[in-house]
């Protein structure tokens, strides 16, 4: 690590004295943040404070309080929207589970070289362009109601597995191909090496390309997560009672719309932790693996 | 003579319809160290990718210990795992740690307990004087300190073969030493290494044979002091005046 001296005593580390030039960059430096982090706080103020007054003065103001923001409606609909997050954060978990490990085969088919894999590479994109096009509440139909149809089982399949196999069939076929990017990104050489020590095609995708594709693509990979955090919640058109379908009961019979910024303000706050660790850790892998500098 | 542990007959090689090698024959002896020496171009990188497989040939024959490793139902993994490979741009992987990087083949490949093979990695950097570096990431390391962990990364499964591809080219005139220093001890332990090099100084010290390779030929080869001192060929003469000033 370098040496921070910024803002030390002079002389010390045998160093001379630090020079009059650099004390006064310092303190140029200084001034520079002090106003521009004045800028930033006034500004953000006055918009807060212009938006407030122009929401206050509104003529249905108080009509709208009244329905999106009332306390009591508020306070009755968390432990219901709780209960239905429970199950979208049960889908999540299958769907995500399900999409690292289909995403990553059907991106590892694409990379695929030669002609003799030619069949493989064709339909693995083929699939993703079909499911890329494809809307998700489409595919949800499709699935949700298609699969039970065939009478495959004399059982009731549950509609959060058919709606979390729909979310794991679309999902895949993005997060495949930020996957691919990712691996394109990689600078061949290392394949080469890789491959010199003698490890297998399949040992150098997943000891050395993968690991580096996936740190390039981390943030895009996160994009897809919260997207499809939020798309679970469309498995309540098959009736599952999810955190959406119950603010919905909700909404219904007490005509207050409060329980859908409940079951808003959960979905921020459930995604809000995933983004800030992905940031937190692509940051330490950079500090880490990479030279850093001013810029 | 004995069987030489790297025998290339006949090397063809064509990039398109241009051709890079135009029947070259190369062998090494073992423990011995043969240079490939030329302009940029003569395909001295293409003959050493050649070797290990990176590159199919378009004719010819190679021999590895007297195998014919150019023969399709040979396992070009087998091979490559049995020569070790340092690159010009070093080509560590950035995203393991240093002793990561120069025990992951022992692990993976060649089936080396996990603690077996730190201790060994570890012992390997320690003779190259990096053994307090292991748990950094190679980026943290100058060009110098990165060139010896390739090194150390492609001896670690003790190859029968090591290629080395101008492997001080990247490196800052200061950092070369260092490097080389680290070759001429791999020769003394009796390592058998055929490297492309633009240091014909360095070719005179450790090599046992120099090949000069001009336009996908072999224009010239023998001892140092006969390739390099007393050329016979004409472009010979030219290439060394022009790199020896």
């Amino acid at each position: 690590m370098p040496t921070d001296r910024s803002g030390e005593g002079a002389g010390l580390y045998g160093l001379p004295p630090t020079s009059q030039l650099e004390l006064d960059r310092r303190s140029v430096r200084r001034r520079q943040t002090t106003r521009s982090i004045l800028v930033s706080l006034v500004s953000t103020v006055v918009f807060a404070v212009v938006m407030w007054v122009v929401l206050v003065n509104s003529p249905g103001w108080e009509v709208t309080r009244e329905t999106f923001f009332s306390p009591e409606y508020f306070a009755a609909a968390v432990p219901l929207v709780w209960d239905g997050l429970l199950l979208n954060i049960r889908v999540l978990a299958f769907a995500v589970v399900g999409v690292a490990i289909f995403a990553t085969v059907l991106a590892s088919l694409r990379s695929l070289r030669g002609p003799v894999f030619f069949p493989l590479r064709f339909l693995a994109s083929a699939y993703t362009d079909l499911f890329r096009g494809m809307p998700f509440l489409i595919v949800l139909y499709l699935i949700g109601f298609g699969i039970p149809a065939l009478g495959l089982t004399d059982q009731i399949i549950p509609v959060e597995l058919l709606g979390g196999v729909a979310l794991v069939l679309t999902y895949s076929s993005y997060v495949a191909e930020v996957l691919r990017a990712g691996i394109e990104a990689v600078h061949p050489s290392q394949r080469l090496a890789a491959r010199s020590l003698g490890l297998s095609h399949y040992s150098s995708l997943r000891l050395v390309v993968l690991p580096q594709a996936v740190r390039k693509v981390t943030p895009a990979l996160m994009n897809d997560f919260v997207s499809m955090q939020k798309d679970v919640g469309l498995i309540s058109v098959l009736g599952a009672v999810d955190a959406v379908r119950q603010a919905q009961i909700q909404v219904a019979s007490t005509y207050n719309y409060t329980a859908y910024i409940v079951a808003g303000l959960m979905f921020v706050a459930f995604s809000w932790p995933f983004i800030r660790f992905t940031d937190w850790l692509t940051a330490r892998q950079q500090a880490r693996e990479q030279i850093g500098g001013l810029v | 003579m004995s069987t030489p542990v790297l025998d290339m007959r006949g090397i063809v090689k064509l990039y398109g319809t241009k051709p890079v090698l135009r029947g070259v024959d190369v062998a090494v002896q073992k423990h011995t160290v043969v240079a490939l020496i030329g302009a940029s171009g003569s395909g001295k990188s293409t003959l050493l990718k050649t070797a290990n497989l990176l590159e199919r040939i378009n004719d010819g024959q190679i021999f590895l210990s007297g195998t014919d490793i150019s023969d399709p139902k040979v396992e070009a993994d087998a091979v490559r795992a049995r020569i070790g490979v340092v690159f010009q741009h070093y080509n560590l992987f950035p995203h393991l740690s240093v002793l990561d990087n120069v025990t992951l083949a022992l692990r993976k490949v060649h089936g080396v307990h996990k603690a077996t093979a730190a201790e060994r990695g570890l012992a390997l950097l320690d003779r190259i004087g990096l053994a307090e570096n292991a748990t950094s990431f190679p980026d943290r390391l100058s060009g110098g300190q990165q060139q010896r962990v390739a090194i150390a990364r492609a001896v670690a499964t003790d190859p029968e073969l090591l290629l080395l591809d101008e492997i001080t080219s990247a490196l800052d005139p200061q950092l070369v030493g260092e490097v080389l220093d680290l070759v001429t001890e791999l020769k003394t332990a009796g390592s058998t290494i055929l490297m492309a090099t633009h240091e014909i100084g360095f070719a005179r010290r450790v090599a046992d044979r120099v090949v000069f390779l001009k336009d996908g030929l072999v224009v010239e080869e023998g001892p140092p002091s006969q390739v390099l001192d007393a050329p016979q060929h004409e472009a010979t003469r030219d290439f060394l005046s022009r790199v020896m000033r």
